[in-house]
């Protein structure tokens, strides 16, 4: 086998890889704002459900998660281990999420949902109009870490068989003893994703920044 | 016969323990410029932020008109709307343009046209003298500027009355006149106005009334010639003496 065919090989499993992530950050952003929007503005017995919920999956390993949810759920249900572990990831990505995204409220909140009010805006409308469009730039930075965390997270769902980067290198390794080669090509391909989307979100915050003077 | 358009009877703000103000009572006529002045920690913006209820009064009531506004079931985004909010921090969207920040309301909470909402914002921002600016972002703006726009918002939802909360106080001294050109000029029209500051040449020459509030109840109200130059009480004369001279001397200065 040549040194293409090898890397090709594993190179291929990105598709799943990217296909994990583009499940569970997605997932993970649309639960993670939801959640936030309760937290803040849902009153004391939402917080507290929410807090609790940010709690319990930030302390549990994504591993466990994803075993939890492929062994246990999937025998009610029938998840493939690629859905089941997307999913999982999303879980977990989305109480980070919410986190992110209840920070970036917070932080516009108070004076400037104030002011839409005093305008008329009705509560729903303030936030739609006001709060959301400035927190979501706030929010892209740490964003941008989440989403290279979830990159790279995705590779545990290796665990349940899905073939994707790691796990080819992992095979491919074994069949030809070249365990360092293959482990590295597989390291370049998660930088490399990593690196082109925090490069690509950096642009977006750039772009939606608001102008100001220096 | 003058008509009230704004009627405070017996209004009550307690947080906790802490009494803010208790049966406080105030009339505003229609066009008047109300000037109410006083110490720090007074209830002064506690009192403009009840009257437009984003701070709920735990007792007494507010007319708007004929209409009793803290009465239960009022629609506070419906009365809000005839009731223009001006900050002291400004608090522009920061987010939009300043045809943006005084469109909002327009297309939003009027439901007007992408048209109309503009044509009529053109029109606001040219009356505070910001129409070049239309385009520019809050954080492009001055202080000074930003506060206009601020008037401009509050402005294009034809408001009955318009409630200043400090504005000038945020401002560098040399932005302050703008802002305070800007004010007069909306008195002179017919503006009704409730003013909370510590300008005291905007309150000599442009108040109907002043009204001098201290420790969350009001020691006494007045015309200007009335309260500056023969004050009832002793605490209204010294107070004015004092911020007359504070602020005098901070005028001169920025000259």
């Amino acid at each position: 086998m040549d040194f293409s065919q090898f890397l090709s090989y594993i190179a291929s499993g990105t598709v799943y890889t990217v296909g994990v992530t583009l499940i569970a950050l997605p997932a993970g952003l649309l639960i993670g704002t939801i959640l936030a929007l309760l937290y803040v503005y849902g009153g004391k017995v939402a917080a507290r459900v929410m807090n609790l919920y940010s709690t319990v999956f930030r302390g549990i390993p994504p591993l466990v998660l994803l075993f939890i949810l492929f062994f246990a759920v999937t025998r009610g249900v029938n998840l493939s281990a690629f859905w089941a572990g997307s999913l999982s990831l999303g879980m977990v990505s989305s109480a980070y999420q919410m986190e992110i995204v209840r920070g970036a409220l917070l932080s516009v909140s108070g004076d400037q949902l104030m002011a839409a009010r005093a305008v008329g805006l009705s509560r729903l409308q303030a936030i739609r109009y006001v709060v959301l469009p400035q927190a979501v730039r706030l929010a892209i930075p740490p964003w941008s870490n989440e989403a290279a965390i979830v990159i790279k997270d995705s590779s545990l769902v290796y665990a349940l068989g899905v073939p994707e980067i790691l796990r080819r290198a992992q095979l491919i390794g074994a069949s030809s003893q070249r365990y360092l080669l293959a482990y590295l090509s597989a390291a370049i391909i998660y930088f490399l994703l990593v690196y082109a989307t925090t490069r690509l979100l950096n642009h977006l915050e750039q772009k939606l920044s608001i102008p100001s003077n220096p | 016969m003058p008509k009230p358009i704004l009627t405070i009877k017996n209004l009550t703000k307690i947080y906790g323990q802490n009494v803010i103000f208790q049966n406080l009572n105030l009339t505003v006529n229609e066009g008047d410029t109300v000037v109410i002045i006083g110490p720090s920690g007074t209830g002064k913006s506690t009192l403009l932020r009840c009257i437009n209820l984003l701070t709920r009064p735990n007792e007494g009531q507010i007319w708007l008109d004929d209409l009793e506004i803290t009465a239960k079931g009022t629609d506070e985004d419906q009365v809000r709307q005839h009731i223009g909010m001006v900050f002291q921090n400004f608090l522009l969207f920061n987010h939009l343009t300043a045809l943006g920040n005084v469109k909002l309301g327009l297309t939003k909470v009027k439901k007007m046209t992408e048209e109309e909402a503009t044509k009529k914002a053109m029109h606001e921002l040219s009356r505070v003298g910001l129409a070049d600016r239309a385009n520019h972002y809050p954080g492009q703006l001055s202080g000074g500027q930003q506060q206009r726009v601020g008037i401009a918002r509050a402005l294009a939802m034809d408001p009955r009355v318009m409630l200043f909360d400090e504005p000038t106080s945020a401002l560098d001294p040399e932005l302050i006149g703008e802002v305070l050109e800007v004010m007069r000029k909306l008195a002179l029209d017919g503006m009704t106005m409730v003013v909370v500051t510590h300008e005291m040449g905007f309150a000599r020459e442009v108040a109907d009334r002043i009204v001098f509030m201290e420790k969350g109840h009001i020691v006494e109200e007045g015309s200007p010639d009335e309260m500056f130059n023969h004050p009832k009480f002793d605490r209204t004369r010294e107070f004015l003496w004092k911020i007359t001279e504070l602020y005098g001397k901070k005028e001169k200065e920025a000259e």
